[in-house]
This record gives C-alpha cells, structure tokens and sequence, in this order.
C-alpha cells in the first residue's frame, strides 16, 4: 500500500551565530567601527573572544533527512542540544532553514509551549477562542469543537474564570485540550505533558494515539521520558549533535539513545575536567579513578567491584567520606553507596584508595555513576568537597537473570533481599 | 471555512531558506481573519480591565488632550482655526491625529511586542499590525461620537455642519491606517536589528505632529518652504481633507491628494514585503 507522505525533510541546515551579534544598537554598531578605523580594540568584543570571529557558528541541525507518513507517531529523542527543538521550530515554521528544504502536505499545528497566546485576563473561554485561532481554526470551527474542548480540559467550573488565577497545571490541561482537538493532519509537540498530573498526560497520549490511529494524524514527539515515548510512538528518530543517527523502531532507537550517556572507560582521568558550578569547597580533588584487575566495564552476577583512586588533598579534611550515587541511563537515581570517614586528610598530601563494592542486587542493565565526596559538618550536614562522574558499570549473567527474566519495566533494577517466609499454614 | 477532502490533498507548503523580494502573504492572512477580529476584541477587553475608569478613559484622555490644546494652542499661542469653535477644530484634529500615531506606534513594535509569541507558533504576522488598525479604528470611534455629540450641539446653536459628509470618513480612516501601518512594520522590521530606532522614530513622530497641520490649520502658514514641507506631507492631505469633510473648513490640492495616495501604496507594499521577510527568520536575531 502506497502511505502518503506528510513531511519530507531535504538536509535541513540550521546555524546560529554564537554570542550576542544581534539585537545590537545603532550606537554599539558605530563605536565598533569608530574602533576599527582607529585600529583600537572593539569595545563591544566579548572578554576571552578573539576580535575576528565570524567563525563562531553553531550548526544546530548539520543535515537532517526524513520522512514522515500520515498516521505515524513520531518520537523524536536526543540528548540536550541536540536539534530536536530546532527541528520541531523548523517544521512548525517559527523560523527558516538556513541550507535545506521541507515540504508539509497537511495543516501544522504546533505546541512549543503550553498556551501560547494564553492572555491572563482573559477567561477559560476566551482564551479558547484565542489559542484555537491563532493556531488556525476559526470561529465555527472553534464553536464546533468547544463542547470536546471544555469536557476533555476537565476545567469546567473554571472555564468562565480569567486564567491568571489557574494554575500551572490547569494551563496545560487548557492549552493541551484546544490544541489537541485541532483539525490539523501533523501535531508536534515539544515536551509540554512535563507538567500536569500522570493521570491526565495518560489521557492525553492517550488521545494522541486515538487520533493518529483513528483520523490517521500525523504526531511528532520531542519527549526526555522514554516511558511516554514508548507508550506513544510508533517510530523513532533519534538526534546526536544535529544530526540523526538512527531512525526505525521505538526500543531500538532508545537503545541507541541511552547508550550515547554510556562511558565506555575502565579508567578516568579527572584532572582538568570542570566541576559543577555549586562545587565551591576544593580542599580535595580525585585525580583519577579505575576499575582494579578488570578490562570492562561488564560484570558477571558474581563479581565484587573493585574501585581504585587517588586524590589529592589540598587542605585539611577531617572525615573524608565518599558517596556512590548510582543511577539508571535515564539518570533516575536507584541507589547511594557510603563509604564513611574514609580517613583525616592532612593538606599536600596524596591518597589512594581502594574500595570494593558489592553489585550483587543490581540486574542486567547498564548504570551510571557520581562519585561525591563529602565531609559530615558539627551540625551533621554533609558538605561536598567534590564531586564527579564516575565509572559506569554493566552487569550481565546475575543470579536473578538466570533464575528469572527480569522485567525491568515492572520490577525495577534492584533485587531486594530480606523477605523470607516464616510461617505457613495449609487447609 | 470547510476543509473538504479535496482541499487537505492539495495542502502542500514548501519551505526553504530562499525569499523572493516581494511577497505579500496576503491570501493566507485573509484565512486568519477571525484571528485578527478576536484579537481586536481581546485588545479592547484587556485594556481596561482592572482599571476604576475602564473604557471612559477612551473619552477622557483625547478629551484632556484636546482641552489642553486648545488652552495652549487656541487660546495662549492664539492660532486662529479657521472660524471654527476651537475645541470643535481640536477635538477633531487631535482624534484623526490619535488614530495615525496609535497604529503607527503599535505596528512599529509587532515584532518587540510579540517576541514570546512569535517564537513558539506560526500564523501570518501580518494579523497583528492589521488586527491593531481595528483597535484604532474602534478608539477613533468612541471619540468621534463625542465630537458628533459636539457638533450637533453647535449646529442647534446656528453652525453649519456637513453631515452629508461624514458618510465618506472610512474612507480617510483607511487611507491614514494603511500608510501608517506600512510605515510602523517597515520600522518594526529595522529594530528587530537596531533596537534605538525606536527611540529615534519615537521622537521623529512627535516631530512630525507638528509638520501637519494638527495644531493649527494649513492656512495658517502663508508661503515659503514651511508651507512647502508641510503642503507635501503626505499625512496633510488626509487631515485638511478630513476637516472639510467633517467641519466644512480646510483646502487641499487633488495633486496633494494622488502624492499621498501614491505613497501610502508604495510604503505599504515596502513595508508588508519587509515585514515577511524579516517574519520568516527574526527570531534568531532578536
């Protein structure tokens, strides 16, 4: 059967120049010049950039190719900064393509953000009205469809209120209703269900699917959560750095997706690597960190992790301890290691340590790791002295895979131990 | 408007980084149209909502403005207005003169004003400049009931006024909207880039108010290049014109009257071209 084509994207290009080029005023523009004439400095360069940088582009979208049939569901997913935003501005025709084409053969209705034009003095109703035509309906259509809009928004009793007093959650449930009862043949969405409650982003993927399936609607969808990308899409087209580098079936594309945040290494070197911004404390800095007696990252069920790093002190800590936060690729925090009042370091000196971990209750997944080290204050406080990311680890062939297939979607990551029986009556 | 299965086959748009100079979109922007009514009356509706006076201050502040002048103007400065009863020739000129600048200023910052909105969904740009007309069109309205009010009183008391004529204001009320529109997005595209010509277009219009005769009448000024500038302004024409229609003083040349219709064509067609080109990308500059 010959499917229909809705979009077709032809090596989108997008650049943006970096720093602030633009949105300049007359009189900067002039004193540049002035500067220039004279030879002089330009007193509007940026500080630490070099005076001719018309170089200093960023290609958000560096050629992106698809194609996209009536009635899919599209999952478009990628790590920050990745273009998926940029595409979705593309196709929603908030701005041009710098290199590269795309033709639409359906009416667009686009939600970058949850309520655009979403006016706060203006009631429930009204502002119905106003989304609905700004995003392309007009009023019969509107009229048509506010009974759907109303009932679905769930907001009845406040429909005739001014939104300014809704709140975050009943302005998504407004601006998802009205865009999703549009009678557009593409949707995008920008990852607008993050808020509102679990029940209702059920419902409205719910719908999303009912349309697409039903009326044969286009959707596409930029979501973080692979669990609604799952319920949702029926295709997925993953972004790295602009470009795609795998578009087919939903699991397989979050494979590829999650394994991008895999660090392949046995072996860290941290000296140099930036801290995070709220990291003020550096009496102490981990010079590196490696796996003992191991050349991968894969551990079999019955393997000890064996942890080997330095650090150097560079002043006092009484109490150094040592955090392992381990979190799944989605980066949910699972679980938290202490290693408690490791030593009392003195400043200049450098320390080595060993530790061993127990991964036992871990199952067959990939993890990820930060390892933060923190010293207990005289109020009981943990102050953290550093912190980085750590070593990831697989773990394969666990005793729970081979008594069970573990499923992770159901059961977690972890096998809990401690629950025995202790006593059994029969009739 | 009915989306039959016809029209959704045909549906094809084609985007890519290629303008062609002029492009006016205007089709497309008539398919919005109930978006520019709604946001007309959104506009009126959010105005005066929480204010004490509300829409009275539709009637009061071109009211004040128009006391204030003709303290200032008609009676300090002594500016002879033609015969007329100096608030009736005020109240007149300052209202054809509020309408001019309120589009103006307003279509001069679409793009400033509408930034957050322009960034997150797509629908011809052009509904906003056009929606605001109307707004101005509505406020120009309420005061020129008021001046209606005035001039019937006037007539009761043995002035002649020719209210054959007032019949043939929209026509005026299109004329100066689609001049001072195109001239505000032509603006507003440039300050997507300079951001101080607002500023420097914000004085330029205040300038301008006293380069036509709004303040007093042009024949007032007897000869000489004042006269000359003043004569050839192209917002002249359509005030002299307006207070003939409306009061029955005022003299204007037809050849005034081709030059300023002839440039209100020529810097809506620049300026509508402009805008669209500066719509289709001025997110990434702003």
């Amino acid at each position: 059967m010959e499917r229909k084509v809705m979009i077709q994207a032809d090596n989108l290009k997008k650049r943006y120049r970096l720093g602030q080029i633009n949105g300049t005023t007359l009189q900067h523009e002039l004193q540049s010049w002035w500067a220039a004439k004279r030879g002089k400095e330009d007193p509007n360069r940026h500080i630490g950039g070099t005076a001719a940088d018309p170089n200093a582009v960023f290609w958000a979208l560096k050629g992106v190719t698809a194609t996209i049939y009536a009635g899919e569901t599209v999952g478009i997913i990628g790590e920050n900064g990745a273009g998926k935003s940029t595409f979705l501005k593309l196709l929603s025709r908030v701005t041009i393509p710098t290199e590269g084409s795309f033709d639409l053969y359906g009416r667009i209705t686009s939600m970058l953000e949850i309520g655009t034009g979403f006016n706060g003095e203006l009631t429930g109703r009204e502002n119905i009205y106003m989304n609905g035509a700004i995003l392309g309906m007009n009023k019969a259509e509107i009229d048509a469809k506010m009974e759907q809009i109303i009932e679905f928004s769930e907001l009845r009793e406040f429909i005739d209120t001014p939104v300014k007093r809704y709140s975050s959650g009943m302005y998504t449930k407004l601006g998802f209703a009205v865009a999703s009862h549009l009678d557009s043949e593409i949707m995008i969405m920008d990852e607008v269900l993050a808020v509102g409650d679990v029940a209702f982003q059920n419902k409205c993927i719910a719908r999303m699917r009912q349309t697409a399936a039903e009326e044969g609607r286009t959707v596409l969808y930029v979501s973080h959560n692979m669990n609604q990308i799952r319920q949702l899409c029926s295709r997925c087209i993953v972004l790295s750095h602009g470009e795609v580098i795998f578009d087919g079936p939903v699991e397989t594309a979050i494979q590829h997706y999650l394994n991008q945040f895999r660090q392949e290494n046995i072996f860290r070197n941290y000296t140099g690597e930036s801290r995070p911004k709220w990291l003020t404390d550096n009496r102490i800095r981990i010079r590196s960190a490696e796996y003992i007696d191991h050349d991968t990252i894969i551990f079999r069920g019955d393997e000890k992790m064996r942890l080997h790093m330095v650090l150097d002190v560079k002043d006092d800590v009484p109490g150094l301890s040592l955090r392992i936060e381990v979190s799944d690729l989605n980066n949910n925090k699972l679980g938290t290691y202490f290693l408690e009042d490791i030593c009392d370091c003195r400043a200049g000196e450098t320390v080595e340590l060993e530790a061993e971990v127990d991964i036992s209750r871990f199952t067959n997944a990939t993890y990820n790791t930060i390892y933060c080290f923190y010293v207990r204050d005289d109020a009981g406080t943990n102050l953290n002295v550093d912190r980085v990311i750590g070593l990831s680890f697989i773990h394969t062939y666990s005793e729970v895979a081979r008594q069970i297939q573990w499923e992770k979607e159901n059961w977690g990551y972890l096998r809990l131990d401690g629950a025995e029986v202790k006593e059994l009556k029969r009739y | 408007m009915d989306f039959s299965e016809t029209t959704i086959k045909d549906y094809h748009v084609h985007v890519d980084s290629k303008h062609d100079l002029f492009t006016l979109n205007l089709k497309e922007t008539w398919t919005y149209r109930d978006l520019i009514w709604l946001m007309t009356r959104k506009n009126l509706v959010v105005r005066y909502k929480q204010t004490v006076l509300g829409p009275l201050w539709l009637i009061l502040s071109p009211l004040m403005t128009s006391l204030m002048y003709t303290v200032f103007f008609g009676t300090v400065a002594g500016i002879d207005t033609e015969g007329l009863p100096k608030i009736l020739f005020y109240l007149a000129s300052n209202g054809l003169w509020a309408y001019f600048s309120t589009v103006f200023n307003r279509a001069a910052d679409t793009f400033a004003a509408n930034a957050n909105m322009f960034g997150k969904v797509y629908f011809p740009r052009l509904t906003v400049p056009i929606s605001n007309i109307l707004l101005s069109c509505v406020e120009f309205l309420v005061q020129f009931l008021m001046l209606a009010g005035l001039c019937l009183w006037y007539c009761l008391h043995g002035m002649t006024i020719p209210f054959a004529t007032w019949l043939l204001i929209p026509l005026i009320l299109l004329w100066l909207g689609v001049m001072a529109m195109g001239l505000g997005i032509l603006v507003s595209s440039f300050t997507t880039k300079y951001r101080d010509l607002r500023i420097l277009v914000n004085f330029g219009i205040h300038l301008w108010m006293y380069g036509t005769p709004v303040v007093y009448p042009l024949s007032l000024l007897k000869g000489g290049i004042l006269r000359q500038m003043v004569l050839w302004n192209p917002v002249t024409a359509a005030m002299e014109l307006f207070r003939h229609w409306v009061l029955g003083t005022g003299s204007v040349l037809p050849a005034q009257i081709i030059s300023s219709l002839l440039f209100t064509v020529v810097f809506v067609f620049i300026g509508i071209s402009m805008f669209n080109r500066i719509e289709r990308s001025f997110m990434d500059t702003i």
